[in-house]
């Protein structure tokens, strides 16, 4: 098996001028804009062209929706925690402060956790259980697409986390700048879910 | 665009919701909700205001780390 190291992984590359995880980082992003772009663009498209009340078909009010802005509004803020405490962990490490990078870290993972059991156990059971479900309406199937998509985005991210928590954390003992390097793609990775949400939030739950 | 610039651009974005989310409290209480309506919109306009200012300590904190 090949020994040999990958290439420009601290140091800037000399075409791009940043290293290459961050521009593959920033490569994958770019990707994931497009798709929740082309979510959002659905979503826009189907309010707009719903058809007005009293059809059957019309785009339901949010006493219809039976969405809690309270506990959108508090998962919000959660995950907007969660993205200093990711940015704090990088600086931390950027100090060369290992144990209170990894302090950061948890607490990341575990507001991460608190979103999912709180959208999981407040908002997707008593929903399906009361006959919420997806194809119950266009509304539905658009708030659990959209919200489902952005949910596994997290449980991603929380695996990412919990790996440089967990067996990747040796990496800090080889090469301390390699290692805050990939915190810092995982926290522009953070950042972009986070930032899906700040948009979903006030579509789904306030207009 | 390094993790500093996108916490920036995404501190931006959480102010600008904090206002927003305010103002939809306040209307919402002014239209009949209940006192926690007004909690949230009088803590949504705290924490825009909150946002700010931890912008401006996070930016001083690391000045010396690339935008790159």
């Amino acid at each position: 098996m090949s020994t040999q190291t990958l290439p420009y992984t601290v140091h800037p590359h000399p075409v791009t001028g940043i290293y290459s995880g961050k521009f593959g980082t920033w490569l994958f992003l770019a990707s994931e804009v497009m798709l929740f772009g082309a979510l959002f663009s659905s979503y826009v498209l189907l309010r707009v062209g719903a058809p007005e009340a009293p059809s059957p078909l019309h785009w339901p009010s949010h006493e219809e929706t039976h969405l809690s802005w309270r506990i959108g509004g508090f998962n919000t803020l959660v995950l907007i925690v969660s993205s200093v405490t990711m940015v704090m962990a990088w600086a931390s490490l950027k100090m060369g402060d290992f144990s209170k990078g990894r302090r950061y870290l948890w607490l990341t993972f575990l507001l991460a956790l608190t979103f999912i059991v709180v959208k999981l156990s407040l908002e997707y059971v008593p929903k399906l259980r009361g006959g919420y479900v997806p194809a119950k309406s266009t509304f539905f199937s658009l708030y659990y697409t959209l919200t489902g998509l952005h949910g596994l985005h997290v449980i991603g991210g929380m695996v990412v986390i919990g790996y440089f928590l967990g067996p990747g954390a040796a990496l800090w003992k080889r090469d301390p700048e390699y290692y805050t390097n990939r915190i810092e793609c995982t926290g522009l990775y953070w950042h972009f879910v986070d930032l899906v949400w700040i948009f979903l939030f006030p579509v789904l739950y306030l207009m | 665009m390094s993790l500093k610039a996108f916490h920036i651009v995404f501190v931006v974005v959480c102010s600008l919701l904090a206002l927003g989310m305010g103002v939809w409290a306040i209307r919402d209480y002014r239209g009949g909700g209940d006192k926690l309506s007004l909690v949230i919109g009088v803590g949504s306009f705290l924490g825009f205001v909150g946002l700010l200012v931890y912008g401006r300590w996070f930016l001083r904190k690391l000045r010396g780390v690339s935008y790159l």
